[in-house]
């Protein structure tokens, strides 16, 4: 297969209305290998760019679960069948006081899923990347927007991308060296 | 603007300063970090944060060599300062999680640029309150029996009690508002990692920060998660002073065993937490100038949400008293009675002083606005919620049940040297925080800029 000479093609803009109304003409026109990036979360820009679903609920609430059995069963074991005593005849399993631990572990674990299942499904920690390659990309995280469509796209070309992405209005377009 | 009759125009003010633009925000506060040379205050005030440290160390190591007894605790006070320093740092640390998650949570806007500031305050608070469980233990060097680790002498801790209940909830409010301080500040590392000018400032803010490139997918599940944690916080704060209120409401002292414990311990927190940030935030905002980010309007609803706090908090004290007559019980009566005449008892008027009569003045719009009024009420009510801790603790413990058991309860200058020690090391790492760290949230403030979105 033909190794790619590029990343692939990097269109910057000034405001989040530009990179915005940007994503969506690319979008539309059938890229589908590309990235926004932009000093603050900007709202649609990762719906316009075909990003929809994350399943980071959906861990955290496993991991929730998870928290929540663990934190049971711990006190469950240790009261009931490791080392059970017999303080007036009451019940092992007194399982009211083991709410409070219960809730805590669920919380502590529910978090951490949280946090750990970020990174990872964002890929980071990650020091290198091909954007950085770009001089100019040091303002996106003070007040610039960027709009990348990667070479691996199958509508990629070089020259009709170049053409496209210049149509938009950007303030600069530039190529992302790999 | 023409000031209308009854309008408080504060309310209508700006979240941020007018003119600002992405490039501004972000130069402010880096440049705060980077660039600027710290004032020499900052610097005076290091100093005796630092030498505050060291008593603490100095009272630590005096513990650790002579044991509890360099403390004024005795039978039948057997618990003195040491929980109340503790429920009281604990406290101060909700109001960061309160501005963090339930603010959030709640769509205010407001919070975006207090939250940080509030976060590291919350932590820095809990590491100092942690402090004291572990060194209130007669034999500190083995609190990790505490944990439940497989070991030899197949221990297990109580599971059925508070104090294990309080192991777990304080670690995991340490641990998730780390992890809440740390995640919201990977973006603004990655801004100091791009505006630093050296290499090797560039290359610790660039570890820290992850390789983040603003990415939308990535920024997509970084809000994910941020809400969830959000979520998740909101009851664990509610849930962690709970719980440290069920270490007294669980047992059947007089005074202690009331079922009002749990709400009125959570709004005493979020007071005595806004009380804090309030008095740090006030000189904060005046010696680096942030006025244009933490404006009037911010003020003006941090001292509302104390004054809110307040109220429950004095509703709190209200009940009890009356609880105590109410109830008929003979021990009950005796602890109200012994609560306001007995020999502690201008300790409780002082308290009502502090807690309930002064901070009424926050009505006031007038000074709400002033930034010397709010700091002192902010003092004082701080001040107020010691005495609160101190009169739950004590005036319940050495008149109890049985009169021959009764006893007077003083603290040494151990006692005092370890609380003050304590403050030191918060402010301490308070004022490491400003000198490292971006103290306001760049990316938050940057959403408050007004776009378009179609």
């Amino acid at each position: 297969m033909h190794e790619p000479r590029v990343y692939g093609l990097m269109a910057e803009f000034s405001g989040p209305e530009q990179v915005l109304e940007a994503a969506r003409q690319a979008y539309a026109k059938g890229y589908r290998q590309m990235d926004a990036y932009s000093p603050f979360p900007v709202e649609g820009l990762a719906e316009a760019i075909g990003f929809h679903h994350t399943r980071l609920p959906l861990f955290v609430l496993v991991g929730g679960i998870v928290g929540a059995l663990s934190g049971f069963f711990l006190q469950y074991y240790a009261a009931v069948i490791s080392y059970p005593l017999n303080v007036g005849g009451r019940p092992f399993n007194s399982w009211p006081s083991f709410i409070p631990i219960t809730f805590e572990t669920t919380v502590l674990l529910a978090a951490l899923c949280a946090v750990v299942g970020m990174l990872m499904r964002n890929g980071l920690p990650r020091p290198y990347h091909p954007v950085f390659n770009v001089q100019r990309f040091e303002r996106v995280t003070r007040d610039k927007f960027f709009l990348c469509i990667e070479a691996t796209d199958p509508l990629f070309d070089e020259k009709k991308t170049l053409k496209f992405l210049e149509s938009l209005n950007p303030t600069h377009v530039t190529t992302v060296d790999p | 603007m023409k000031r209308e009759h009854g309008v408080n125009t504060v309310e209508t003010g700006p979240l941020i300063g007018h003119g600002q633009t992405y490039g501004t925000i972000t130069d402010k506060i880096t440049s705060d970090v980077l660039e600027r040379k710290t004032p020499r205050g900052m610097l005076f005030g290091l100093a005796i944060a630092f030498i505050l440290t060291m008593v603490l160390f100095i009272s630590i190591g005096w513990l650790m060599i002579k044991g509890v007894g360099i403390w004024g605790i005795n039978i039948p006070v057997a618990w003195g300062f040491a929980i109340i320093n503790l429920v009281w740092w604990i406290g101060i640390g909700h109001a960061g999680t309160l501005i963090s998650a339930i603010l959030l949570l709640l769509n205010q806007h407001w919070r975006n640029s207090i939250n940080r500031f509030a976060e590291a305050m919350t932590l820095f608070a809990v590491g100092c309150a942690a402090l004291f469980p572990l060194l209130h233990l007669g034999r500190p060097w083995v609190f990790y029996w505490i944990i439940p680790l497989p070991d030899t002498m197949a221990l297990w801790p109580q599971f059925r009690s508070p104090l294990t209940w309080d192991v777990f909830a304080i670690t995991t409010y340490f641990t998730v508002s780390f992890m809440f301080w740390f995640v919201g500040l990977v973006p603004d590392l990655a801004t100091m990692r791009d505006t630093a000018k050296k290499k090797w400032m560039k290359i610790v803010y660039g570890v820290l920060a992850m390789g983040w490139r603003g990415s939308a997918r990535h920024w997509h599940r970084y809000e994910m998660a941020y809400l969830l944690l959000a979520g998740l916080a909101t009851p664990l704060v509610i849930s962690v002073h709970s719980v440290i209120s069920f270490d007294f409401s669980v047992s059947v002292l007089p005074g202690w065993h009331a079922t009002i414990f749990p709400p009125y311990f959570v709004a005493g927190a979020i007071y005595s937490g806004f009380a804090m940030v309030l008095c740090l935030v006030i000189p904060v905002r005046k010696a680096y100038g942030l006025q244009d980010f933490v404006t009037d309007r911010h003020m003006d609803y941090m001292a509302k949400v104390m004054l809110a706090t307040g109220l429950i908090v004095a509703y709190g004290y209200a009940m009890e008293a009356f609880f105590a007559w109410y109830s008929g019980n003979e021990f009950e009566k005796y602890m109200m009675f012994n609560r306001t005449q007995g020999p502690y008892g201008f300790i409780y008027w002082g308290l009502l002083l502090t807690n309930i009569a002064i901070p009424q003045l926050l009505w006031i719009g007038r000074i709400r606005k002033n930034m010397v009024w709010l700091f002192l009420i902010s003092i004082t009510i701080n001040i107020g919620m010691w005495l609160e801790r101190f009169v739950i603790v004590v005036t319940s413990l050495h008149r109890d049940f049985l009169p021959s058991s009764w006893d007077m309860y003083y603290p040494t200058i151990w006692d005092w040297a370890t609380y003050i020690g304590t403050i030191g090391l918060f402010l301490c790492l308070m004022f490491l925080f400003i000198r490292l760290m971006p103290m306001i949230s760049i990316f938050e403030l940057r959403q408050l800029l007004p776009w378009k979105s179609r």
